[in-house]
């Protein structure tokens, strides 16, 4: 039972990153009509907002030590923090621990601004072309996106740890009435799925109970009849992708401590984020963080021994196994709209 | 006044004769080279780099790259010569190889077999290469020691640490100076018992492919020999990247020692993902939980950041091996000076491995005085050699594999500097980490003989 419940969160915690990754793509799908294989590359950028925000906050000051030496034998280099200089040692100190969760401020206007800057200098171009040419030059984007940052940090994975106060583990099976040690559970996984949680109900509660979020919605289900109200339903869509941008860049922020940050980390989820989206249902927002939190919990259920004694290499497949008995039972997605990529 | 006697004839057959002199020493010297692939024929020759340029290895292919680049210019006279002074064999001496200046070619392998194969294929047919190395992963090694065999061209691996590069797919025309995970597991065994006793329960998590498998086995096989319990071997798949799901079973799993057989980003993510669910402060069986990662390096110590802090595990050297273990190891400091001052930071053992099997590589040649393929192998078969930074060294005839000594390590836990990560432990000798031709863990293929190619 305490592997069931361990394997369920951390199903949860698969789940709130293919969640709010598939949130963003079902977003931009359902307003401006693209299929956005660049996604998972904001998803990364947004990792290495947090990497960008740890470096500049450890800035340092640099002055030889000659009482030691460097791996050369000449003088040591001592580096001291700006922050640590200007704030002194203990809030510089904090500064730098907390350095995660105070990128979430440093990301979000950064990746409003590349989103807008990536539907007006690009997709738009693209809005009325087939499907297959956006995969295309999205795709390109996404290579081109992710050599960018491996030219500028390198493909090792940058060590990027959340708060002291957040690292290690808490004992999740005593709250529940499980022995101890039955169910150990790291923190910062705890608190990545109710950050999860809060995004998801912000994105929703602005599209449902906004004017801006209505008029949204009014748009992503019939554009023309908007338009023809005196709607500038194009500039609130732009302004969608820069909020979808946002999203991913913040689930990329707050992942950087589960797993160091590096340049290829957005495609590792990109299909996946796709396979949730499809199962969900194209253009259906309740339907992406279904099918993310869903699709989470049977793959993490799917790594469990006892599941992989049975159906060696289940856990390799799973995802896609569901994904397509679900399109062959449901071809619209579990919560797809009908007219939605259909002629 | 002069006679002259120069008739239009006469002109021609004058010419003939002499240009048919002045070709003839050309001739004659490409012939001593004919009869094999790239035979170097002008005043240069060109060797192939092929490492990973792109991928979740590019840092360490980055950092062969600086090496080659290194043993090149060393090669040909230019910097300080780095080990080329230390090597225990001196017909090198800063003029090339057999005179002619040293060129190379880059591939980009991508970590991936297929990549490197067809870029290993374009630097023999395109570029000419007459020998290639790299690497950072055992599949790609494999596969391009392969290629080089049909081609017949020498191919020096550079980091493979899978038993099967030099156990059931060795080849005659391949060469590996990197240790394996054999001598990985032959060293550990001992550091392991000493640390941690002999009644441990192991729980192993293992890259599914061929090198994840070797040291899976062999370590299982070194610790059992030591009266350890292996509860469960779980194979995770190379493109996972969290690994929790991995992870959480090993908590209720009875096991009071994980070890991690990932490399390259896998061992960065799945160590982290162990530390974040507690594991280093976990009590199993009354015993502190231990995590052991039988191979890394310096830069995925780097990846790992603060969650490396105690873990044990191996190197085929280290850049400290000298200044701490002394003059056994010398060489070390000379290559530690030469690219430490070239680019600014100490070489990892990638690095090292590469720039001695571009030494080894050109010593062959020198010593064996002939670019041919099969006189190379002659050379380098049974060569003992010492200077190159790791002790006294065997090229072992019977499977071209080097013996030396393997270095232990363990993750520092109060790193003075950005370089400073890991601790040398124990230098295991390499009499202890020798094993026969004919090990159960190295059979099921043949040397063969050497293909000088074209």
């Amino acid at each position: 039972m305490d592997q069931i419940i361990l394997q369920f969160l951390n199903g949860l915690d698969k789940g709130s990153a293919y969640a709010l990754i598939a949130l963003g793509l079902t977003l931009i799908f359902g307003t401006l009509g693209v299929v956005n294989f660049a996604h998972g590359a904001l998803f990364m950028i947004g990792a290495f907002c947090a990497v960008t925000l740890q470096r500049i906050l450890t800035l340092s000051t640099i002055v030889e030590d000659p009482t030691k030496t460097d791996f050369l034998g000449n003088p040591a280099k001592i580096s001291t923090p700006y922050v640590e200089s200007w704030f002194g040692p203990e809030v510089g100190a904090t500064l730098i621990d907390w350095s995660v969760p105070l990128a979430i401020l440093f990301a979000i206007p950064i990746m409003v601004a590349i989103g807008f800057i990536m539907e007006r200098g690009l997709i738009k171009h693209f809005y009325k072309r087939p499907h297959a040419d956006q995969i295309l030059v999205t795709f390109g984007l996404a290579i081109v996106l992710q050599e960018v940052i491996k030219a500028f940090y390198g493909a090792n994975p940058i060590p990027t740890g959340a708060p002291e106060a957040f690292r290690g583990s808490f004992d999740f099976g005593v709250l529940i009435g499980f022995d101890p040690n039955a169910i150990i559970y790291p923190y910062w996984r705890m608190v990545y799925f109710a950050f999860a949680a809060v995004i998801i109900g912000a994105v929703f509660a602005f599209l449902q109970f906004t004017t801006f979020g209505m008029v949204v919605r009014a748009g992503m289900a019939d554009r023309e009849t908007v338009g023809l109200l005196g709607i500038n339903i194009d500039r609130r869509f732009t302004i969608m992708f820069g909020i979808a941008a946002a999203v991913a860049g913040l689930a990329g922020v707050m992942y950087a401590p589960i797993n160091s940050p590096n340049y290829h980390m957005g495609m590792d989820f990109l299909v996946l984020s796709f396979v949730v989206v499809v199962v969900g249902g194209m253009g259906s927002l309740p339907g992406a963080v279904l099918a993310g939190f869903l699709l989470g919990i049977l793959e993490a259920f799917a790594s469990m021994n006892e599941v992989k004694a049975i159906v060696p290499g289940i856990d390799q497949i799973i995802i896609y196994v569901v994904a397509i008995i679900i399109i062959l039972a449901r071809p619209r997605g579990l919560m797809g709209r009908r007219g939605v990529m259909e002629e | 006044m002069s006679n002259s006697n120069f008739t239009r004839r006469g002109v021609l057959k004058t010419g003939t004769i002499a240009g048919a002199g002045l070709a003839l020493p050309t001739y004659l010297s490409a012939a001593s080279h004919a009869g094999f692939t790239n035979a170097p024929t002008g005043d240069t020759v060109t060797l192939g780099f092929n490492v990973p340029q792109s991928g979740p290895y590019a840092d360490e292919g980055a950092d062969e790259l600086r090496a080659f680049e290194l043993a090149v210019e060393h090669l040909n006279g230019e910097g300080d010569g780095g080990m080329l002074s230390t090597f225990s064999s001196k017909v090198l001496d800063g003029t090339g190889i057999l005179g002619k200046k040293v060129n190379f070619v880059t591939g980009d392998t991508q970590t991936k077999s297929d990549a490197a194969r067809a870029s290993a294929k374009s630097m023999i047919e395109k570029d000419g290469a007459i020998m290639i190395s790299g690497g950072s992963s055992s599949g790609v090694a494999v596969a391009v020691q392969g290629l080089c065999q049909e081609a017949g061209v020498i191919f020096m691996a550079g980091l493979t640490h899978s038993n099967d590069t030099t156990g059931k797919d060795k080849k005659a025309n391949g060469f590996r100076h990197f240790f394996n995970a054999y001598m990985s597991a032959a060293a550990l065994a001992p550091v392991l018992e000493q640390l941690y006793g002999t009644d441990r329960r192991a729980y192993h998590l293992t890259a599914d492919y061929t090198w994840g498998w070797t040291q899976e086995e062999s370590i299982a096989a070194a610790t059992e020999a030591l009266g350890w319990d292996t509860v469960e071997k779980v194979r995770t798949p190379l493109a996972a990247t969290d690994f929790s799901s991995y992870i959480a079973p090993v908590l209720n799993s009875g096991a009071d020692v994980l070890v991690l057989n990932h490399y390259g980003g896998n061992m960065v993510n799945s160590l982290t993902n162990a530390v974040q669910f507690g594991l280093r402060e976990k009590q199993a069986n009354g015993k502190n939980f231990e995590i052991v990662v039988p191979l890394y390096s310096e830069l995925m110590a780097k990846g790992a950041g603060k969650n490396i802090a105690g873990i044990v595990g191996s190197q085929n050297w280290d850049w400290k091996l000298e200044n701490e273990k002394g003059d056994r190891y010398t060489g070390t400091n000379a290559f530690v000076k030469s690219f430490g001052e070239k680019y600014g930071f100490p070489p990892s053992q990638a690095a090292q491995t590469c720039y001695a099997q571009t030494l080894l590589y050109a010593d062959a040649v020198t010593r064996a005085g002939s670019f041919n393929p099969c006189a190379v192998v002659e050379a380098l078969e049974g060569f003992e050699f010492d200077g190159l930074g790791n002790g006294p060294t065997l090229y072992r005839a019977g499977d071209h594999q080097c013996f030396k000594d393997v270095v232990v390590v363990r993750g520092k836990e109060n790193p003075e500097n950005e370089f400073d990560l890991v601790e040398i432990v124990e230098v295991t000798p390499t009499e202890q980490v020798t094993y026969p031709v004919d090990h159960p863990m190295f059979s099921g293929g043949a040397l063969g003989s050497c293909n000088p190619g074209a």
